[in-house]
């Protein structure tokens, strides 16, 4: 089915169940236009972007990982038929999935190369963990609600990912007994790079970070650590997350 | 049961008192939805329910005859469905899932908004109708019906203040409900006593009811906050529960406690800190923004990572004897200034309610931080506290105040906030010792909007205060987050410059500008694309300034005392622009605040238009208006527009200039809002004089007169009045306002009965349809008004609603006579 098809059956579903959500479709879809027109959507994002990103194009093999993972999959059943739309998605417990332009930038930023070891800090729906496990990367996941990261890493296992390890807990501390880290990505909004995580980052490594607090403008940082341990920041682009819970709202 | 044509007296005593709950019912729904919503929007849902009002109007008009037959039971029914509707309604509403944010990707969204709208537009529909009919029934009593409701208006302002000191805000909804009950009783013994219905034999089952209503189960009344909001957040957290909650109505706080994953709020901590953060409270203001307050453990190092803030900055330029801290909240500046060793601080902070946690329920978690000896506490606005203040400082702190994300999100564009204007700086900066500094916190935003009007704003406090180089006094700097802006009444000198230097080298922190900076120092270790900061502070400070504001994205013009919106840096010409980067995180660029106050506007420009017309569509359709009616429909109807326009115009334009003067915004609007009603009302009790002696339009131009004499009087002495007056103490100043607006407020009381009493004469049927007119002009004018103050400040609404008020007498003598 195609997107324009989704989109209508949508409004028919909206139309007949009135104010309430829309109602998942057929199981069996097959979403994998939907997908490759989101790529399509993406990549016309970044060349819109590039002024902010400072190129044209995102890393192929980031794309093809966004191509592959079944995104429908990591979202709450109800909002299926909008999984593939460049938007983010409530998940439920106050927090969403990400939008996916946003999902590729972050990727992108953290130059992963297979055999990376990488910490993320807010599995969420653990779709930017799968993302980063098509890149061939040792994925080191943390979660702090416990019903979220319980389902993410259902999701995960079902989708046969065995290069992701997940465990419930605070995130601002890392993950000390598999640090250094080549790349840490924090997937929600903290109000400060937590220095505990400064320590578990290898000197030449990278982390992505989006600083700020809840509800709307937050910058998206990328910290880099010199081969000397000096630290600099770069702001790439205001967006929005959600916040890095139970650390600093 | 008696007919109607049988009760001779209005039942104005109900009347007051429904007009009473209808008002605190009003503001008691902006304080519920600012705790569940966003309050921005709880503004957007609150004056779209009021068009309830309007949309009674057109009921009225249309049922009228039938309505009119049976007056005394349609009365006291719709006395009977407000009481219930008010707090079922609200219930429902709140089991609506509506996410505001979700708005932008999820169009449907809007229809969750929508029924909102209509449920909480039930109450204010029904207690309109028992008003609206009661003018139509007693047309020759209608100064009297309109006193009454403008009286029991004005006290409606001040019960809801007092009830929201005393209770939670889902109790004082359960006593407003109960009692609107229990004006059934009173209802019935005005309608009814000189008749042999024995209504107060429901009394019994009327109080069964109020007691059933406090007894409903406590899972019913439980304040479904949005899963967004911050607190909702903390609360998913495992470990997470709320341990204190304190009430006023300055805002709900909650303390959030969580032994097993610790908060750590340090907003701009330096990237090269090691200092462990101290085990941290939780304090949410309405479920959003949140402050934290630190564990004092009594050891040295406690407290040592408040020195790797950039508002530590003024501590490493000399040793301070006295501070003052503005708005010193979760005591993080208290302990900052403690850890420096300053001999004697001062600290002001407006909401008790957080002073009076960390003295009583957090006393021995925060270290009794507001009971040291050497810290003094005062509970005052910012601006209210230095004005009257004597002493002189080593050192002004203003706390980063704000939550970053509504701060980011525009939520406060609308908000004024006297704190951070020309006039405020200077004021600041004149009770700073010699060599003293004057240091402002604000969140970092790319692109930089609050540092760098911060920045136009001190280069104009200083200019004013007669200094010659600016250039000279200010330094600021930034950290990933936050920047902190330092002025000075002096010129800076090489030795702080050096020391400058050294603090955000150990810090990783950027210096934006100095005195004689040289370029290659800016942007160096959280790199942005070009040295915006930099860039910006030496265009305001060249001639090119006027034209580097002009071409900026942003709105950069410092805010005076006349335009006071500091948070606002919305432009139109940007506008379109971050639509198109809407998907591409451009989003996040639009101010929130100014954008729905637009939808708003225009949302109740559309209903108010249904409202207006259906009525004239309905009767056209019944072939009842003659020719004759039509003018008088189309003179009339703007007589009651301009009315409903500048009324509020000048309420909203005078509630502003009294948070000036009065400085405490719950002061402020209370005094305001109840001082304007009451005398309004006793103006229109008053103006039945001109109604029995067939007077009308000599009554209307009388009061037209008085108020623009009055309004021109005001604009050109309240200020000095008020710098005059300013260090009387507060019992007087409040009654010094009542005495100021009485005479104003008196007149503006007239004009609307007067048309209302002479429109019951010329054509009956129109009555209940001007009165929606004017509660639609009510509401367009409350969302216009603070437009037209943003873009030209609050003397260009005073004057409009001058003009409008000359208008309308001019629209007056068309048809009154």
């Amino acid at each position: 089915m195609n997107k324009h098809r989704l989109k209508s059956s949508m409004l028919f579903i909206v139309a007949i169940n009135g104010l309430t959500m829309a109602a998942p479709l057929n199981a069996d879809i097959d979403y994998s236009a939907a997908r490759t027109a989101l790529i399509q959507q993406i990549e016309g994002d970044v060349r819109d972007t590039r002024a902010f990103i400072g190129k044209r194009s995102f890393d192929v093999r980031v794309m093809q990982a966004m191509a592959k993972v079944p995104r429908h999959e990591f979202v709450p059943l109800r909002y299926r038929d909008s999984a593939y739309e460049n938007q983010p998605l409530p998940i439920g417990h106050g927090q969403t999935i990400s939008q996916p332009y946003i999902v590729a930038l972050m990727t992108d930023l953290m130059m992963l190369k297979p055999g990376d070891r990488a910490l993320e800090v807010g599995t969420g729906s653990g779709y930017q963990a799968a993302i980063m496990a098509e890149l061939g990367v040792d994925v080191y996941s943390i979660e702090i609600i416990e019903a979220l990261g319980q389902r993410a890493a259902r999701v995960l296992e079902e989708q046969g990912y065995s290069n992701i390890k997940t465990r419930i807990g605070d995130g601002y501390y890392g993950w000390q007994e598999h640090a250094p880290f080549d790349v840490i990505v924090v997937t929600a909004a903290a109000d400060h790079v937590p220095p505990p995580l400064l320590r578990q980052l290898k000197p030449g490594g990278r982390m992505v970070i989006p600083v700020g607090s809840r509800f709307m403008v937050q910058q998206l940082v990328l910290v880099e650590k010199d081969k000397h341990g000096k630290v600099t920041t770069r702001q790439i682009l205001p967006v929005r997350f959600v916040p890095l819970t139970g650390k600093h709202n | 049961m008696k007919t109607a044509a049988q009760i001779e007296m209005p039942p104005w005593i109900s009347i007051a008192i429904l007009s009473m709950i209808a008002l605190a019912y009003e503001i008691l729904l902006m304080r519920l939805f600012s705790i569940i919503q966003w309050h921005h929007f709880a503004y957007m849902i609150i004056s779209l329910a009021l068009l309830g009002y309007g949309a009674s109007g057109t009921f009225v008009a249309i049922f009228q005859r039938r309505l009119l037959s049976h007056y005394s039971i349609v009365y006291l029914l719709n006395i009977v469905f407000f009481s219930l509707s008010m707090l079922l309604c609200f219930l429902f509403s709140q089991k609506i899932a509506f996410n505001a944010e979700e708005i932008i990707w999820n169009p449907y969204q809007l229809f969750r908004l929508l029924a909102i709208y209509i449920l909480l537009a039930c109450p204010f529909f029904f207690v309109a109708n028992a008003i609206g009919l009661t003018f139509l029934r007693f047309r020759q009593s209608i100064p009297r019906v309109y006193g009454a409701d403008l009286l029991g208006a004005g006290l409606g302002s001040l019960l809801i203040i007092g009830l929201l000191f005393w209770l939670h805000p889902v109790d004082a909804l359960k006593v407003l409900s109960g009692l609107a009950l229990l004006v059934l009783v009173l209802a019935g013994w005005e309608i009814y006593r000189r008749r042999s219905v024995k209504f107060y034999r429901l009394l019994p089952l009327i109080i069964l009811i109020v007691v059933s209503v406090f007894n409903l189960p406590e899972s019913w009344l439980v304040l479904e906050v949005s899963s967004y909001k911050p607190l909702a957040q903390v609360l998913n957290i495992s470990g997470s529960k709320i341990t204190h909650q304190r009430h006023s109505p300055l805002g709900l706080i909650s303390v959030v406690e969580n032994e097993q994953i610790p908060f750590r709020y340090a907003p701009g901590l330096s990237l090269n800190s090691n200092h462990t953060i101290p085990q941290q409270r939780a304090l949410f203001v309405d479920a959003g923004g949140m402050i934290a307050v630190s564990r004092d453990t009594e050891a040295p190092a406690n407290f040592s990572y408040l020195d790797d803030m950039p508002w530590a900055l003024p501590y490493h330029l000399g040793h301070m004897e006295q501070v003052l801290v503005l708005g010193s909240g979760g005591g993080s500046e208290i302990q900052q200034a403690l850890y420096h060793d300053v001999d004697y601080i001062h600290a002001v902070e407006l909401n008790k309610d957080i002073v009076r946690l960390l003295k009583n329920e957090l006393k021995t978690f925060s270290g009794s931080i507001y009971e040291k000896n050497n810290v003094a506490v005062y509970f005052d606005d910012a601006r209210g506290f230095v004005a009257a203040d004597k002493n002189n400082y080593d050192l002004i702190q203003l706390a980063l105040l704000d939550s970053f994300g509504a701060s980011s999100a525009g939520l406060y564009a609308l908000s004024e906030n006297y704190g951070y204007t020309i006039e405020a700086l200077q004021q600041y900066l004149s009770r700073l010792k010699s060599d003293g500094y004057l240091a402002i916190s604000r969140w970092v935003k790319l692109p930089p909007q609050d540092a760098l009007k911060l920045f136009a704003t001190a280069i104009d406090a200083l200019k004013t205060s007669g200094s010659l180089h600016p250039e000279q006094q200010l330094m600021l700097i930034r950290s990933m987050q936050v920047s902190t802006l330092l002025i000075k009444n002096t010129a800076f000198t090489e030795w702080e410059i050096k020391k400058l230097k050294t603090f955000c080298e150990q810090r990783s922190f950027d210096v934006a500008y100095y005195p004689a900076m040289p370029e290659n120092m800016a942007n160096r270790y959280n790199r942005l694309a070009e040295p915006y900061f930099y860039d910006g502070a030496m265009a305001l400070l060249g001639d090119e300034r006027e034209h580097f504001m002009q071409g900026y994205k942003f709105n950069l013009q410092p805010a005076t005392d006349d335009k006071p919106f500091f948070n606002h840096f919305f432009k139109w010409q940007v506008f379109e622009e971050i639509i198109s980067l809407t998907g591409k995180g451009g989003v996040p660029l639009i101010e929130w605040g100014y954008l729905i106050l637009i939808v708003t506007l225009v949302q109740a420009l559309l209903a108010s238009i249904v409202i207006i017309l259906l009525p004239l569509v309905v009767q056209r359709h019944k072939s009842k208006i003659e020719q004759g009616n039509r003018k008088l429909i189309f003179n009339s109807f703007g007589y009651f527009i301009l009315l409903g326009l500048a009324f509020l115009f000048i309420e909203i334009a005078f509630i502003q200039k009294f948070m000036l003067f009065l400085y405490h915004p719950v002061y402020a609007v209370a005094v305001v809002l109840a001082a304007f009603l009451v005398f309004a009302g006793m103006g229109s009790l008053w103006s039945k004089r001109y109604v029995e002696s067939g007077g009308h339009l000599a009554g209307v131009a009388r009061a037209v007169l008085a108020i623009v004499m009055l309004g021109v009087m005001y604009m050109l002495f309240l200020s000095s009045i008020f710098s005059w007056l300013m260090g009387l103490p507060m019992e007087l100043k409040i009654l010094l306002s009542v005495l100021l607006i009485a005479p104003i407020a008196f007149s503006m009381g007239m004009p609307f009965p007067l048309g209302l009493a002479r429109l019951g004469e010329l054509n009956q049927r129109l009555v209940p349809w001007v009165w929606g007119v004017n509660g639609c002009a009510s509401v367009l004018s409350a969302v216009l008004s603070t437009l037209l103050a943003i873009q030209f400040g609050f003397v260009t609404v005073m004057l409009i609603a001058l003009g409008l008020y000359g208008l309308s007498l001019i629209s007056a003598r068309l048809w009154l006579n």
